[in-house]
């Protein structure tokens, strides 16, 4: 049961790589080019010349490299919610199993990707000090961490307090309690400004967009095609106890 | 009248924490191994940032620190 649902969770995710690979290369290619142009120029301005063949090409990269990564990530989350889904189907409330999907994936895109991305923006290439980078990737981590932790105990009180005060309005306390948070996690860790006075503000805000279009096409499919195809396996009465119950209200 | 549904309303029953852990712990670790792989790895053995270089697009556009 578990095998199979982690299975189409694999399944799911890479078709979300597989269809945020286009978008990827519409929308984040130009702005990823022109960043590594800028690059370029930095690095013959500072004596570096044009140097050494890189160790992968940009054609790889930009194509067999992206989308592996793409493909990679994709599946990763796709298994990861579909283990979440296992879990959280049935303790959502009267929810439908497409809908649990939604409300995992939804509620993963928000603590995973948007809070993280807000507080710590993605960065292009020419943007940040290399000399930073293991300082920059533990700050990110420990916010990834954070917003993840705010968002389980988030979704725990909501259910929690769901009897008292009705699900919705536990729903909104227990939102505000998970941005209220988030925001202290905002001011207490430090601000990064890496981005060189002469980087063009309109190539780094295509990149941001892109990035967060990438993300959410790939978070979207998976919300979706979760749900999709898994719900028979939540809803076939299995042997053993009933997975699922028709009432009549 | 008007107040009774007959819509069957869906009732979940949850899958015990028993039959998830396993999976979880086991599925959930080689998962996080593999985006870490593709977010944040540096090198292979013997071959400095290949991991890094053949990933770079997907890190810059997935939103993780890459250089």
């Amino acid at each position: 049961m578990i095998g199979k649902l982690l299975m189409r969770g694999l399944i799911i995710g890479l078709l979300a790589g597989i269809l945020a690979f286009p978008v990827a290369r519409i929308f984040g290619g130009p702005p990823v080019e022109s960043a590594i142009a800028i690059e370029e120029q930095n690095s013959v301005a500072a004596g570096g010349g044009h140097g050494e063949a890189p160790l992968v090409s940009r054609d790889v990269q930009r194509t067999l490299g992206l989308g592996s990564g793409l493909l990679g990530y994709g599946a990763g989350i796709g298994g990861i919610l579909a283990l979440v889904l296992a879990f959280a189907n049935g303790r959502l409330g009267a929810i439908s199993p497409r809908a649990a999907a939604a409300t995992v994936a939804g509620l993963g895109f928000v603590s995973v990707v948007l809070v993280p991305g807000l507080i710590y923006p993605a960065n292009p290439p020419a943007v940040g000090d290399p000399e930073t980078i293991s300082y920059r990737s533990q700050l990110f981590g420990l916010t990834l961490l954070l917003s993840i932790a705010a968002m389980v105990v988030a979704v725990w009180l909501a259910r929690r307090f769901a009897g008292s005060f009705g699900s919705w309005n536990a729903a909104i306390i227990a939102a505000l309690g998970y941005l209220a948070f988030v925001g202290i996690v905002r001011l207490a860790l430090p601000y990064i400004n890496e981005v060189p006075d002469t980087f063009p503000a309109t190539v780094l805000w295509q990149f941001r967009i892109a990035s967060l279009l990438i993300q959410g096409a790939l978070w979207t499919v998976i919300a979706i095609g979760l749900g999709v195809f898994t719900e028979r396996e939540f809803l076939r009465p299995g042997p053993g106890p009933q997975r699922a119950n028709l009432a009549l209200r | 009248m008007s107040d009774v549904t007959m819509l069957p309303v869906f009732e979940p029953a949850p899958i015990p924490v028993k039959e998830i852990l396993p999976w979880a712990l086991f599925g959930g670790l080689i998962l996080l191994i593999v985006i870490y792989f593709v977010s944040a790895g540096q090198s292979l053995p013997g071959n400095e940032m290949i991991v890094h270089e053949f990933f770079h697009d997907g890190r810059h556009l997935l939103g993780f620190p890459c250089h």
